[in-house]
C-alpha cells in the first residue's frame, strides 16, 4: 500500500515537473511552427480564396535579391561567429585557466553585465557613439585629427562589430565551462612531453575545448543570423539582412504566407549550415551542445 | 654553476621554494645514482609535489641548483628538459587514443612515421599491453592507464622519470599489484625513477633509496632498511613503520644510553643515536616497534619473572588483531594506554586471548629515544 502510494506521489511529481516544459514546447514552439508551415504552403488566388502549393517557395527561389540577402546573412554571420571565437577564446581561457579563483567569478560576472541591458538600449548606445554627431566623431574633430564629421554608422563593419558585441558572450560561456573542466595537469603534460606553446594549444587545448567551441559557434551563428535589431539599427535600410525581408513580408506587404515561407527558408538554411559545420569539424550535436 | 658529474642522473643542491609565507621546500639537497629507484616519502602538504614540479621546470626555485646528468637545468624550459613526469591523475589526453597519446611526444621531436610506429609497438610490448594502440583512453582499466602513462614518458627515453603519487587513485588491490609492477618496469627500462608518495609501504617496498620529507625539509635519506632500523630523527621513527611511543623525562643519560621516567608511570631504558644528545631533565620520547616487544602469557600479577629484557610492563589484552602471520595484540597497561605488540598465533589453546594478563618486555637496544 505505502509503496504504491509513494510511487504515485513520484509519478505526480514527475507530471507536475514535466507539464510546464511540455506546455512550453507545444504551445510556444511546436504549434506556432506547424501554423507557420501550413501558412507558408497557402497561396492567395483571390480575396479570401486560398490554394495549397509551393508557390511561396518558388517565388523565393526565382528572386535573386532574396537569395543574395540570405547568402549575405549567412556569410556575415559566419564571419561574426569566427570573430566571436577569436575574441572569446582568449577571454575564456584567461577566465578559466589563468585568473585566480576569486577574480574568476568577478570576471565572469563582468561578462554577464551587458545582458542586464536590453538589446535595444545597447544598440542605441552604439548609435550615440558612432553617428555623425556622435561621441567619437566629435572627439576626433575636437582633437583635430579630422576636419569634417565622419559617419561611422550604416556600414558592414559597424554591423559586424555590433553583432560580435552582442553575441560574444554566448561564445565565452560554453568555452569557460569546458576549459574549466580541463585539468591543468593536461596542459603541463603537454609541455612536459616536449610540446611548445603552439603545439599544446593546437594538439591539446583546442581539441579538448572542441565541444565548447562547437556549441558556442552554433549558438552564436543562430543568434546572429536570426538577429533583427542590431543589423537594422546599425546598418540602416540597406543592411540587407534576411530577417528584414521576413519583417517586410509580414508587416509592410502584409503577405503572411510569403513571410512564413521565408521564415522556413531561414530555418532550413541555418540548420543546413550548422549541419555542415558539424560534419566538417567531425562533431555531433550530442557530443557538443548536449555535453556542455 | 654546471659541473659535470656523470655519476648522478639527478642532483639537487640547496633547493628552496616558498609561496608567500609558506616555505614549501626548504634547503633540500640530494643526488641519485643512475638507474635507481628513489622515493620521496612524506605526509601530505610537506612539499613533495613542489619539489617535483621544480625538477620538471614548472616552478622556479628561489635558491639552489638542479642538475640532470651533470648539467644545470635551471634556465631550461620544461619542454626542453629530458625529465618526464607521470602526473597524479595521469593526465592522459582523453581526446586521443592510446597510439596518439604515446605518439604526441615523438611528434614533438619530429620523429618519422615509421620510427613512431616502431617505437610505440616496442614500448607497448615492454609495458605488456601490445594490443591496445587503437583503444580510446576511457576504454582502459585503471592499471592499464597507469602503464600507458608510463609508456608515454618512457618512449622518449628520459634521463629521469618523475612519478607523483600515481597509485593514489587506484583501489587497494590494484595498488598492491602495481607496486611490484612499477619496480619491475623500473628494472626493465633501467631508468632513474623518482617516486613521490605519502604511503610508507609503497616507498619501502619499491625503493633503492628513500628520502623522508617533513615540512619542506629532508629528514633522512637512506635505504628502506636504514630508515626502518636506524631512523635519524623522531619524525622518521614515527612516520616509517609502526611504533609505540612514550614521552617522559630523562633521569640518566650517557654513552648512547638513556633512562627515561615515562609519563605512563614506568622507567624505560633505551639507546640513542650519536647525533642526539640528551641530558638529565630533558623531555624525550622513546620509540619501540611492535615486533620488538615480547609477549608472555605465563605471568602472575605481583611476580615479574625476570628475563634478560631491561624493560617490562604488565597489562591486559584489550583486543586481538588477527592477520595470519602478522597478528598483533593491543595491550592496555596500568596507565590505560594501548600498546601494540606482534604475536605468533599457533592456533593452540596457549594463544593469548582478550582479557589475559600478559607481560610485555623489550631490550633497551631495541628502543630508540629522541
Ligand atoms: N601554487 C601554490 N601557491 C601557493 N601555495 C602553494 C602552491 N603550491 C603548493 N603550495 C603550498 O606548498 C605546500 C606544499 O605543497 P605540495 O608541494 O603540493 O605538498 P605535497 O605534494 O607534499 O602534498 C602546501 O602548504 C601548499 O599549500
Ligand atoms: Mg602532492
Amino acid at each position: 500500500m505505502a509503496g504504491s502510494r509513494a510511487k504515485d506521489a513520484k509519478k505526480l511529481a514527475l507530471i507536475l515537473l514535466f507539464t510546464p516544459f511540455a506546455l512550453w514546447i507545444t504551445l510556444l514552439i511546436l504549434l506556432p511552427h506547424v501554423g507557420m508551415m501550413v501558412l507558408s504552403l497557402k497561396e492567395k488566388v483571390a480575396p479570401r480564396v486560398y490554394e495549397y502549393g509551393f508557390d511561396n517557395y518558388i517565388n523565393f527561389a526565382q528572386e535573386p535579391i532574396y537569395w543574395n540577402t540570405l547568402l549575405r546573412t549567412g556569410s556575415v554571420s559566419l564571419l561574426v561567429t569566427l570573430l566571436a571565437l577569436l575574441i572569446g577564446f582568449p577571454v575564456a581561457y584567461y577566465i578559466a585557466k589563468i585568473a585566480g579563483n576569486r577574480t574568476k567569478g568577478a570576471l565572469f560576472l563582468l561578462c554577464l553585465i551587458p545582458l542586464w541591458v536590453s538589446d535595444l538600449i545597447r544598440a542605441f548606445g552604439w548609435i550615440l557613439l558612432l553617428r555623425e554627431t556622435g561621441v567619437i566623431s566629435s572627439a576626433l574633430q575636437a582633437s583635430g585629427l579630422i576636419d569634417t564629421p565622419i559617419e561611422f554608422l550604416y556600414n558592414d563593419a559597424t554591423v559586424i562589430m555590433g553583432l560580435v558585441y552582442t553575441v560574444v558572450l554566448f561564445m565565452i560561456v560554453p568555452l569557460v565551462s569546458t576549459l574549466d573542466g580541463m585539468d591543468n595537469e593536461m596542459i603541463e603534460a603537454g609541455y612536459n612531453l616536449g610540446g611548445n606553446g603552439f603545439t599544446v594549444l593546437r594538439r591539446i587545448i583546442i581539441p579538448y575545448a572542441m565541444p565548447g567551441i562547437v556549441a558556442g559557434c552554433i549558438v552564436v551563428f543562430m543568434l546572429s543570423a536570426g538577429s533583427y535589431l542590431t543589423p537594422i539599427l546599425l546598418g540602416g535600410k540597406n543592411s540587407s539582412w534576411f530577417t528584414e525581408q521576413i519583417y517586410d513580408q509580414f508587416i509592410s506587404r502584409y503577405n503572411w504566407e510569403s513571410g512564413a515561407a521565408f521564415g522556413f527558408v531561414l530555418l532550413v538554411f541555418t540548420s543546413l549550415v550548422v549541419w555542415l559545420g558539424l560534419k566538417l569539424s567531425g562533431q555531433t550535436l550530442s557530443s557538443t551542445v548536449a555535453k556542455s | 654553476m654546471s659541473t659535470t658529474n656523470p655519476t648522478h642522473d639527478l642532483a639537487c643542491t640547496a633547493l628552496s621554494k616558498s609561496f608567500g609565507s609558506v616555505q614549501a621546500v626548504d634547503n633540500v639537497s640530494f643526488d641519485i645514482p643512475p638507474g635507481s629507484f628513489f622515493s620521496i616519502l612524506g605526509p601530505s602538504g610537506c612539499g613533495k609535489t613542489t619539489l617535483m614540479r621544480m625538477i620538471a621546470g614548472f616552478e622556479n626555485p628561489d635558491h639552489g641548483d638542479i642538475q640532470i646528468k651533470g648539467r644545470s637545468v635551471i634556465r631550461i624550459p620544461p619542454n626542453k628538459r629530458n625529465v618526464k613526469m607521470v602526473f597524479q591523475h595521469l593526465a592522459l589526453f582523453p581526446m586521443m587514443n592510446v597510439y596518439d597519446n604515446i605518439a604526441y611526444g615523438l611528434r614533438c621531436v619530429g620523429a618519422s612515421r615509421k620510427e613512431i610506429d616502431q617505437k610505440i609497438a616496442d614500448v607497448l610490448e615492454r609495458v605488456a599491453l601490445p594490443d591496445v594502440a587503437k583503444r580510446e583512453i576511457h576504454q582502459l582499466s585503471g592499471g592499464q592507464k597507469q602503464r600507458i602513462a608510463i609508456a608515454r614518458c618512457m618512449v622518449l627515453n628520459p634521463d629521469v622519470l618523475l612519478l607523483d603519487e600515481p597509485l593514489g587513485a587506484l583501489d587497494l588491490k590494484l595498488r598492491e599489484a602495481m607496486k611490484i609492477e612499477l619496480k619491475l618496469l623500473q628494472h626493465q627500462f633501467n631508468t632513474t625513477f623518482v617516486y613521490i608518495t605519502h604511503d610508507q609501504s609503497e616507498a619501502l617496498v619499491m625503493s633503492d633509496n628513500v628520502a623522508v620529507m617533513n615540512e619542506g625539509r629532508f629528514e633522512q635519506i637512506g635505504t628502506p632498511q636504514a630508515l626502518y632500523h636506524h631512523p635519524a630523527s623522531a619524525f622518521v621513527a614515527g612516520f616509517v613503520g609502526d611504533s609505540n611511543r612514550w614521552t617522559g623525562k630523562v633521569i640518566d643519560a650517557g654513552n648512547n644510553n638513556v633512562r627515561l621516567s615515562c609519563d605512563a608511570g614506568f622507567d624505560a631504558q633505551s639507546h640513542t643515536t650519536d647525533t642526539i644528545t640528551l641530558s638529565r631533565g630533558d623531555n624525550a620520547t622513546v620509540y619501540v616497534r611492535p615486533e620488538h616487544i615480547q609477549v608472555d602469557t605465563q605471568v602472575n600479577a605481583d611476580n615479574n619473572n625476570q628475563t634478560d629484557a631491561t624493560n617490562a610492563l604488565t597489562g591486559h589484552i584489550d583486543s586481538l588483531l588477527f592477520n595470519g602471520a602478522n597478528s598483533r595484540v593491543l595491550v592496555r597497561d596500568k596507565a590505560g594506554e594501548l600498546i601494540e605488540a606482534d604475536v605468533t598465533l599457533t592456533g593452540s589453546s596457549h594463544d593469548p586471548k582478550p582479557g589475559d594478563l600478559v607481560r610485555l618486555s623489550w631490550r633497551s637496544e631495541q628502543a630508540l629515544c629522541f
